[in-house]
């Protein structure tokens, strides 16, 4: 099917307006495409962080799905019980089966961190969700701090860049793989700028036949330090970059989306973004030879995985 | 359990305890909209709507749905709710938007659904 | 008057009964869950309270339930899959045990503030460090402000004809709030005894399905549950829950009353024991009510004038049936099986003396910690407890510290 975005204008918006985000932010857009390629009717659970807060105030919401925020860690769990109540109303005949797409929204620091043990739980029971990670690599809505998907190098209020420690002094936490070694049907990575893309792997995580998994990038102009036009460009640059490539695992199979993937060296990237800027202000700064490596590196294991053949299903 | 839609309650109005959804359900969908958060910009949008195409990479890309639609076709930013960030001007593939200095004069030299020039500031 | 028997009245409404079950209290739990069919569990296993997930387990391989179990990875996940569950429309239970309950904590909170009747049988046992798996309720005391209902059973039968009453409390559209069956972890899970069920189609009837007014599941729904309140109605919200508790203490009764009717077996909000002549009394909680009577009787064979007082509904905390309880009591040991460290009394003793306050002849009261971490209690320690009582009504002096049965 051709996707078009005249198409999808036609389609009512789920998500409205008025909503507190901050001008420039990524989540929003990526949630609407997401809300939009839905083929059915969403129920939504959603984690506590810059998303819901901005969304769901008393008396107000933003949203025009049924929609259940309990807590930060939670919301795959959240959805499990939804999932397992659907059933259960319709096995006892008091409520009729209909499609419905059960989906989550939760942050990083939701998925790759504090609910990290919820979300495998959640995989490995086998529940019929779509999870979308919205990935803007750091505790934003606390005020900037690390997280487990903050890159190495980064500045955040925790991890301030001085004489010691220059930014984050870890690689982050390949979750996109480890939710993958779950064995779950579809998983990919997507990025906000790429609507296209991100449309056609929800529509692939709607249809699948068990847990799937998106993790969004979804840059922060607040928490990267960069102005709110310039989202989609960052988005694309660290795309570009190979600092988030942009692939699906469909059953088992790894696949690379899309062209233009990693054309340029990281430091393009890294320059958008003020929260390395004690590291990009010296071009021959160690920590920038040490990201190039391992961006290679990685992207070369990628590349493998794609080509690694697979036994016939 | 009053299931009973608040939609016109605002926080002025400060309801009693009595008088408030139990469980802080939220029951009135996309009531956010009454929230005026073009206020918070300092640049504007202006669309040349002869050069448009109509792609919808603006709205498809605008974080606050401020581009009203219809037919398949851009008809106007909603002031009311643009924040201003400038996002749509970077990626119109044919350049339509420019983000100018917010003030009564520049809003008016657009068509705007969302609101009137008054209201969205 | 003395509601605490043992033997079975003939069910007033006069319904056939199945035959009696030899099982234990957490076998007894399973089997009304079972009954109430709800359309989702989810649990995690902790000592004490494997028994009633393990039992339950197996009505749902056997496929005579409708129920989604979820085999969760930890109570906090318990917890939020119930809650999950609920706000989508389902009726959902879980059973957890100290430690489980610790976990899910944060949970017990998000469950009443977002006002879902959810159920959960609490097979009350200790908190940890030191490790210790056996009966106290230190876990009881931890949730006793989270506005949930609770109501504390002492034998396999009560937690058989609590575990029937729960969802009709929770679910009260005056009440919803989630709720607890707490039952006495080895002393009520682990002990078999011939416990009197009512028949399936019975308990069907008597807590129905769940019919929440507003769900995520019903067909058009855009409900937003779990919002943010800033600081312009979270104190509302709050007090809406004092008003919830409050009026689920009528409702505990009522229901008490009703399935009282049924199972030919009463059921109060506090069970007396031989205290309308008496000079002075024990409180308790749960299931050391059997050895605590034993006491009292012993004690009143030698002439002493005691009775006992057993807080079945432990929030909200039934204040005017205790005063009417205690009405011309002189002097009450309060029994405490947790300890509220730092505090200036503990748990029971705080609500006894709270509740006891205004009475224009309030009686003394004096506090005893006894049976930590499972320790035995015996007969003769609260007939100890007896005497001290009874010297302190003489004596009219209230010690400041609390009395530790037991302790070596």
């Amino acid at each position: 099917m051709t996707l078009k975005l005249r198409d999808l204008s036609l389609k009512p918006d789920l998500f409205g307006n008025g909503h507190g985000l901050c001008a420039g932010c990524a989540e929003p857009v990526s949630v609407r495409q997401i809300l939009s390629a839905l083929e059915n009717p969403p129920v939504v659970a959603l984690a506590t962080g810059c998303l819901e807060v901005s969304s769901t105030r008393f008396p107000d919401t933003t949203w025009k799905v049924p929609l259940i925020h309990s807590a930060f860690e939670n919301s795959a769990t959240t959805i499990s019980g939804v999932e397992a109540a659907y059933k259960a109303l319709v096995r006892k005949g008091r409520m009729e089966d209909r499609p419905l797409t059960f989906v989550v929204f939760a942050g990083d620091g939701a998925t790759y961190d504090i609910g990290f043990q919820w979300l495998s739980g959640a995989l490995e029971r086998g529940h019929k969700f779509v999870y979308v990670c919205l990935n803007n690599e750091g505790y934003m809505n606390t005020g900037i701090q690390r997280s487990s998907a903050t890159l190495l190098g980064a500045w955040t209020t925790t991890t301030p860049s001085g004489d010691a420690r220059p930014g984050k002094p870890e690689w982050h936490k390949d979750m996109t793989k480890i939710v993958a070694a779950h064995g779950i049907p579809y998983v990919a990575q997507a990025a906000s700028h790429n609507w296209k893309d991100l449309i056609t792997k929800v529509r692939k995580a709607e249809q699948a036949d068990g847990p799937a998994f998106i993790n969004v990038l979804t840059p922060c102009d607040r928490g990267w330090r960069f102005e709110p036009e310039k989202t989609m460009e960052v988005s694309q640059l660290m795309v570009e970059a190979g600092l988030w490539p942009l692939y699906e695992v469909v059953n088992g199979k790894y696949k690379m989306t899309g062209a233009r993937q990693k054309k340029r060296p990281v430091i393009d990237a890294l320059l958008s973004q003020k929260r390395f800027s004690h590291i990009t202000k010296n071009a021959d700064d160690a920590t920038i030879a040490g990201i190039q490596a391992k961006v290679d590196e990685e992207w070369d294991a990628l590349q493998a995985l794609c080509n690694m053949p697979v036994a016939a299903e | 359990m009053s299931s009973q839609p608040q939609s016109e309650q605002s926080r002025s109005e400060s309801p009693l305890w009595q008088q408030i959804q139990p469980g802080g359900i939220g029951v009135n969908p996309g009531s956010t909209d009454r929230v005026q958060t073009g206020d918070w910009r300092t640049e504007v949008p202006v669309v040349d709507f002869e050069r448009c195409t109509h792609c919808m990479i603006c709205w498809v890309d605008c974080p606050d749905a401020s581009f009203e639609v219809a037919n398949a076709k851009l008809i106007g930013v909603d002031l009311k709710h643009c924040k201003g960030c400038g996002i749509c001007a970077q990626v119109c593939p044919v350049k339509c938007i420019e983000m100018v200095p917010d003030s009564a004069e520049n809003r008016e030299t657009q068509p705007s659904n969302g609101a009137s020039s008054e209201s969205a500031k | 008057m003395t509601t605490t028997q043992k033997q079975a009245q003939k069910p007033s409404s006069g319904i056939k009964l199945p035959p009696p079950q030899a099982i234990n209290g957490g076998e007894a739990v399973a089997y009304a869950m079972r009954q109430i069919n709800p359309e989702v569990v989810a649990a995690y296993p902790i000592t004490p309270q494997t028994f009633i997930i393990e039992k339950f387990s197996e009505f749902v391989a056997d496929g005579i339930v409708g129920t989604e179990y979820i085999n969760v990875e930890s109570e906090h996940a318990a917890m939020s899959a119930c809650v999950g569950a609920t706000a989508a429309g389902g009726r959902a239970q879980t059973a957890t045990s100290g430690p489980g309950l610790a976990l899910m904590y944060e949970m017990l909170w998000v469950a009443s503030g977002m006002r879902l009747p959810i159920v959960m049988h609490l097979c009350s046992r200790s908190f940890s460090a030191p490790l210790n798996i056996l009966c106290d309720h230190s876990d009881v005391m931890g949730m006793r402000e989270s506005s949930w209902p609770m109501l504390i059973g002492a034998s396999p039968q009560e937690a058989y004809d609590q575990a029937v009453v729960m969802p009709t409390i929770a679910e009260n559209k005056q009440v919803l709030l989630p709720s607890a069956n707490v039952l006495d972890g080895f002393t009520v899970t682990h002990s078999v005894e011939r416990v009197e069920v009512l028949p399936d189609e019975v308990v069907k009837e008597f807590t129905g399905e769940y019919e929440p007014d507003i769900w995520a599941l019903e067909p058009g729904s855009t409900a937003t549950f779990g919002t943010l309140d800033a600081n312009d109605y979270y104190f509302e919200h709050k007090r809406q829950q004092v008003e919830a508790m409050k009026n689920s203490l009528e409702v505990v009764r009522t229901q008490l009353n009703a399935v009282g009717e049924l199972t030919g077996r009463p059921m109060n909000l506090v069970e007396e024991y031989l205290l309308d002549d008496a000079e002075v009394a024990l409180v308790v909680l749960g299931s050391s009510e059997g050895m605590v009577r034993a006491a009292v009787d012993e004690a009143r064979a030698e002439g002493i004038k005691v009775g006992m007082l057993r807080i079945r509904l432990f929030r909200p905390f039934p204040v005017d049936d205790v005063r009417k309880a205690l009405e011309g009591i002189g002097a009450v040991g309060v029994l405490d099986r947790a300890i509220a460290f730092g505090t200036p009394g503990n748990a029971l003793m705080q609500d006894l003396a709270t509740s006891t306050r205004t009475m224009p002849d309030r009686p003394l009261l004096m506090d005893f910690v006894y049976g930590l971490g499972g320790r035995a209690t015996p007969k003769q320690l609260f007939r100890q407890a007896v005497d001290e009582v009874f010297k302190m009504n003489e004596s009219r002096v209230e010690p400041d510290e609390p009395a530790y049965l037991g302790l070596k």
